[in-house]
């Protein structure tokens, strides 16, 4: 076995603040959120087989850790340990979300240094975004539970002011991820997830958009045809996905970091440890609706 | 040359970009504020003062006096940071949201039943089932998570399509 970290999967799903609320109040088999607690059944019994050592959660901040005062496009957590935020309404009762501090230093090192200029976070509180699917992936935790199952390493994308990073750079940071990790000189099993989306806008008279079609064709391309999808400009998530479903560039980020993708960082360098094959769909799932949102669920294992 | 804004032609959707957010900070600013329960119980208590603290131009007090969602977009507040009132009012996105759009709560949960709304903005309709109609409700209240104190107040004066 190599002495070194890999990537063995990436995780997607959306992270609607409802499915939190729902958890944390016991209504998982009401008759509304009991089709979409099903979908995610196939998860939790894949996550108890495929357990990591570490996840990088990339997902984004709804205006609590981060306010107007500072935006960061890429802010990745270098902490050991982040609570729940109080969104404003007291925080939810979920464990603190313990980090991953010797990997998350590495990455931020190699990272920057392939060109990505993240900002680093010693100190913030992780919202729904990060929580959300969490609890989606490893179900309720027990009461007095001092943390989560597996440390988490916080990637926050900024996709709440316009203009949001591009697909393409979403896609290039997974890769820059994936060489980060592959460089760990400690053999550990990493994921990558990536959260938002899929279709919803929250704002305005457009509010209550779902477009079941083309969320489904967005997941088709994104297990077949990554590289094509991130050219897609943002004008067509909005159009066609909401003005909130932008949020699904994140995807783009642990989809970068399969390996069916990897690239050497130097153009002129070694082709890396690119291995052409497709990654395997562990679990596909689409949910309509949850509060305002179209959920969307896709488990990718690298071959 | 004036930077391209490809996305002004979207109907019903205000993207909450650099020049918005210059106009919104402040507004912003005081939603972000009301995520402390002091904050809270002082807007309450006296809402025009609690406002007053703030450098927000007179209609943007207008518009939160009058829970005019669509007018506070307009006016450079994002939906993310206008929850914030929301919560301080006990209601839930989907009631913010319903208000957006000029529909009733109910017809707006039996269109997110249904599919949700056309990009082109039309609303879908479909037959639901009771018991999930029922259910719809009560379950996606508590996304703002407060208990659901009910306020008579309208939130918007939102613009039928």
């Amino acid at each position: 076995m190599s002495q070194h970290a890999r990537i063995t999967a990436s995780v997607y799903t959306s992270h609607v603040p409802a499915i939190g609320v729902a958890m944390d109040q016991g209504r998982t088999r009401d008759p509304y959120w009991q089709p979409l607690f099903a979908g995610y059944g196939p998860s939790r019994r894949w996550m108890d087989a495929h357990r990591p050592d570490a996840i990088v959660l990339v997902y984004n901040d709804h205006a609590n850790a981060f306010s107007l005062d500072m935006i960061p496009t890429f802010a990745l957590g270098t902490a050991d340990r982040y609570e729940p935020a109080d969104e404003g309404w007291g925080p939810r009762a979920v464990p603190t979300v313990h980090g991953h501090g010797e990997l998350a230093a590495h990455l931020a090192q190699s990272v920057i240094q392939q060109d990505f200029d993240l900002t680093l976070i010693n100190r913030m509180t992780v919202d729904h975004g990060l929580t959300v699917p969490l609890s989606l992936m490893f179900g309720e935790q027990p009461a007095g539970a001092t943390g989560w199952p597996v440390p988490v390493i916080p990637l926050a994308v900024n996709v709440v002011q316009y203009p949001v990073p591009s697909g393409r750079r979403c896609l290039q940071l997974g890769q820059a991820i994936r060489r980060a990790v592959e460089s760990f000189d400690t053999p550990l099993r990493v994921q990558v997830w990536g959260t938002g989306g899929m279709s919803h806008q929250l704002q305005g008279p457009r509010a209550g958009l779902i477009n079941r079609e083309w969320d489904n064709a967005w997941m088709d391309r994104l297990i077949a045809d990554p590289r094509g999808l991130a050219e897609m400009p943002h004008l067509d998530y909005v159009r066609e996905a909401g003005s909130e479903g932008i949020e699904l560039v994140m995807w783009l980020i642990a989809r970068g970091a399969m390996a069916d993708l990897a690239e050497s960082a130097d153009p002129a360098g070694p082709a890396g440890s690119a291995d052409a094959s497709a990654p395997r769909v562990a679990h596909r799932f689409y949910h309509v609706p949850a509060s305002n949102t179209a959920v969307g669920h896709l488990i990718l294992e690298n071959p | 040359m004036p930077i391209a804004k490809p996305y002004q032609d979207i109907p019903g959707t205000t993207i909450f970009d650099a020049d918005q957010a210059r106009k919104g900070y402040w507004l912003n600013q005081f939603c972000m504020s009301l995520m402390k329960a002091e904050n809270r119980a002082r807007f309450k208590a006296d809402e025009r003062a609690y406002l007053d603290e703030w450098a927000m131009t007179a209609a943007q007090k207008e518009a939160v006096l009058a829970r005019d969602l669509n007018q506070c977009i307009r006016l450079g507040g994002n939906i993310y940071f206008l929850a914030k009132i929301g919560a301080t009012d006990g209601r839930s996105y989907q009631q913010m949201a319903a208000g957006m759009t000029g529909m009733s709560e109910t017809d707006y949960r039996d269109m997110m039943l249904a599919g949700g709304r056309r990009p082109d903005g039309t609303p879908r309709h479909a037959a639901v089932a009771p018991e999930v109609a029922a259910d719809a409700s009560a379950a996606t209240r508590g996304d703002t998570r407060q208990d659901t104190r009910q306020e008579s107040r309208q939130d918007t004066k939102g613009t039928p399509r």
